[in-house]
């Protein structure tokens, strides 16, 4: 007998339209500035907008910041644990995924009584300093995302007998970490870089609450103030987040190619 | 004072001692084996002496210096393991120059040396390939190049070639060991294959629950087992009970039957129960001479291995295997049929231990 296709099908169809009417309907309505006719006006007033351009490269150079310091923080982590400590792997684990559990506003909180301008490190005292904590933050936020890439990465590789041949050969643990490890876990670390990068380009509330030019707030100051503009800077921060998923993929699949052992 | 001395080696994972009180001394361009059947301590002896694990008690000396304190990187020992584990983010050339790198030789000294390994391991034309584009058995020759290139004091191999299938293996065991004696390097080679370990090895060493049963080489390992283990993990033998009669003059019985030794027996007074061994080989069908015992039995079996046939034959209580060769012109016992055994004494072993 021949199954049925009509259920998945169903399925499909009614998680599709879940999805892409709201889209859709965002698109549209984004393209309506002009009376009468669709056009691309509000992506035009959007993208010329200069507090656009300044609040989205801050929000770059700080997922790039946050991609830095998260990779060298986790990729030794992890190596470690799984080198040396196989069975603190539970524990960090559960600490990694903390911050799905915490809310961001606790968070935040919390750092602002431990940095303030009182504190024994007053962080938020400069600018420099509160981009700082904010990085901080946000590398916090992205950690359950970085640390299970990066885990994934290198339980696919064979990191004991590749550490001891490298062992074996004189290297020290720089070298290891550099020139043996990073390299055959990049795409795992590509991705967590990318699911880094989206999270933080759409983040609000650590960005509001310490006052920072970030890209979540402006976005947040423009839906509150303007009517299409917002429709455009949802589609755009959607397409920024789905070029990610997108890059996420490509180097996913390179990874087939280039680690087969 | 030998090259690499191992003493009083002992290693205890919590509270289960996997290697007790092992010493061995290797000598400069020696090649030994360690074979053992799974879990005996192979591994982690070897991998004290490379310093992956750390020895609980005991030291190990390498040319005169202790290394037991020494990081493995600072050991200067090349390691070769079951999984190749090339990086497999670097080609070949790159693989076996990653040593040199890391040494900081020039670039034009390891472009040569890279050239004259992969010459060596007769892959000049695969520098540039990834690991993945090799089979297993090359995969593990430029382990081997990656392992030598540095020019370590020692070469320790683990399993190399058991994840490789019977022909490659036997063809690369044969590289391994020419490269061996041409370079003179000193090689403690692990495996649990028999065969391997008795046709490239200077010395055997036996191992069986944490501790060397014999040392020796692999004739005298082969044709003069200590102890039981070692008898039936090397090689088929005939393994049988038999009770001293007279130790001074060799005598024993056997299933009832008067046989004796060659040589007389140590340690044992008459009534004691002993295991003795025989080789099928050393067993022959019809009469004996007056330096060899003759047992009757009946033909149990007989089975066809090409060149050689294998007979199985009942004596009283314990049977007895032995192998002749396949001459079509002489005709094979059968099934039922009652022979008559013989063998030198030279070849009957009285082992150590138990019964
Ligand atoms: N890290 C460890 N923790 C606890 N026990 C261990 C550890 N490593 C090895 N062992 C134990 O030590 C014993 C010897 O192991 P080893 O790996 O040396 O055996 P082997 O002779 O190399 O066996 P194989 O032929 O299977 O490789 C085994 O019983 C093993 O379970
Ligand atoms: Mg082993």
């Amino acid at each position: 007998m021949k199954k049925s296709t009509f259920g998945p099908w169903l399925a499909m169809i009614l998680g599709a339209a879940y999805f892409l009417i709201p889209l859709i309907g965002t698109l549209e309505f984004s393209m309506r500035m002009k009376r009468g006719e669709y056009s691309f006006e509000a992506y035009k007033v959007v993208l010329g907008d200069p507090r656009f351009q300044e609040s989205f490269s801050y929000s770059v150079v700080l997922a790039l910041v946050t991609i830095a310091i998260g990779v060298l923080l986790v990729v030794p982590t992890a190596y470690w644990v799984q080198l040396r400590l196989p069975k603190l792997r539970p524990v960090v684990e559960f600490v990694t995924l903390l911050p799905l559990v915490i809310p961001a506003i606790v968070i935040v909180f919390g750092y602002l009584r431990m940095y303030n301008s009182q504190s024994w490190l007053p962080l938020t005292d400069s600018r420099r300093g509160t981009d700082l904590l904010l990085a901080f933050g946000y590398v916090t936020l992205a950690l359950p995302y970085m640390y299970r890439s990066v885990d994934t990465g290198l339980r696919a590789i064979d990191v004991r007998t590749l550490t001891e041949a490298a062992e074996s050969l004189g290297a020290g643990w720089a070298t290891i970490l550099f020139k043996v490890i990073f390299p055959n876990i990049r795409s795992a670390i590509l991705s967590g870089a990318f699911l880094t990068f989206a999270i933080v380009i759409g983040e609000f509330t650590f960005a509001a609450l310490l006052d920072r030019p970030a890209f979540g707030p402006y976005l947040q100051l423009v839906g509150a103030n303007r009517a299409y503009e917002p429709a455009a800077l949802a589609i755009i921060a959607f397409v920024v987040t789905w070029a990610c998923m997108g890059l996420i993929q490509v180097f996913g699949a390179a990874r087939g190619t280039g680690s087969k052992s | 004072m030998s090259f690499i001395d191992i003493h009083g080696l002992k290693k205890s994972f919590g509270p289960v001692t996997v290697v007790h009180d092992f010493h061995l001394a290797v000598e400069r361009g020696e090649f030994v084996s360690f074979l053992g059947p799974s879990g005996c301590g192979k591994t982690t002896i070897l991998r004290m002496i490379a310093g992956f694990e750390t020895a609980t008690a005991g030291s190990i000396a390498i040319d005169g210096k202790q290394v037991a304190h020494l990081p493995p990187a600072k050991r200067d020992v090349g390691m070769v393991f079951q999984a190749y584990a090339l990086f497999p983010n670097m080609t070949v050339a790159q693989n076996i120059a990653f040593g040199l790198r890391v040494a900081k030789k020039s670039a034009a000294e390891i472009r040569t040396r890279v050239g004259e390994m992969l010459d060596l391991i007769k892959l000049p034309d695969l520098g540039d390939r990834y690991p993945y584009q090799l089979s297993g058995g090359q995969q593990q020759r430029v382990a081997l190049a990656r392992a030598i290139a540095v020019k370590p004091q020692v070469l320790l191999l683990d399993e190399p070639l058991s994840a490789l299938d019977a022909k490659i293996r036997v063809s690369l065991r044969e590289e391994i060991r020419a490269l061996q004696k041409d370079l003179g390097i000193t090689t403690i080679f692990v495996t649990h294959d028999q065969e391997e370990a008795l046709s490239m090895s200077d010395r055997i060493v036996v191992l069986n629950e944490g501790r060397a049963e014999q040392v020796g080489s692999p004739f005298e390992v082969y044709n003069f087992p200590r102890t039981r283990f070692v008898a039936s993990f090397v090689g088929t033998l005939n393994l049988m009970t038999a009770v001293v009669v007279d130790a001074a003059a060799g005598r024993l019985t056997l299933d009832g039957r008067d046989v004796a030794t060659a040589k007389p027996i140590v340690g044992r007074r008459a009534g004691d129960t002993v295991t003795v061994a025989l080789r099928p080989e050393a067993v022959n069908l019809g009469d004996g001479t007056a330096r060899s015992d003759t047992l009757p039995g009946v033909v149990e079996d007989v089975a066809f291995l090409g060149a050689v046939v294998r007979i199985r034959v009942r004596l009283d209580a314990q049977t007895v295997t032995l192998d002749t060769f396949n001459q079509p012109s002489v005709a094979l016992p059968k099934q039922g049929e009652a022979v008559k055994l013989t063998f030198a004494r030279e070849d009957l072993l009285v082992l150590d231990g138990d019964a």
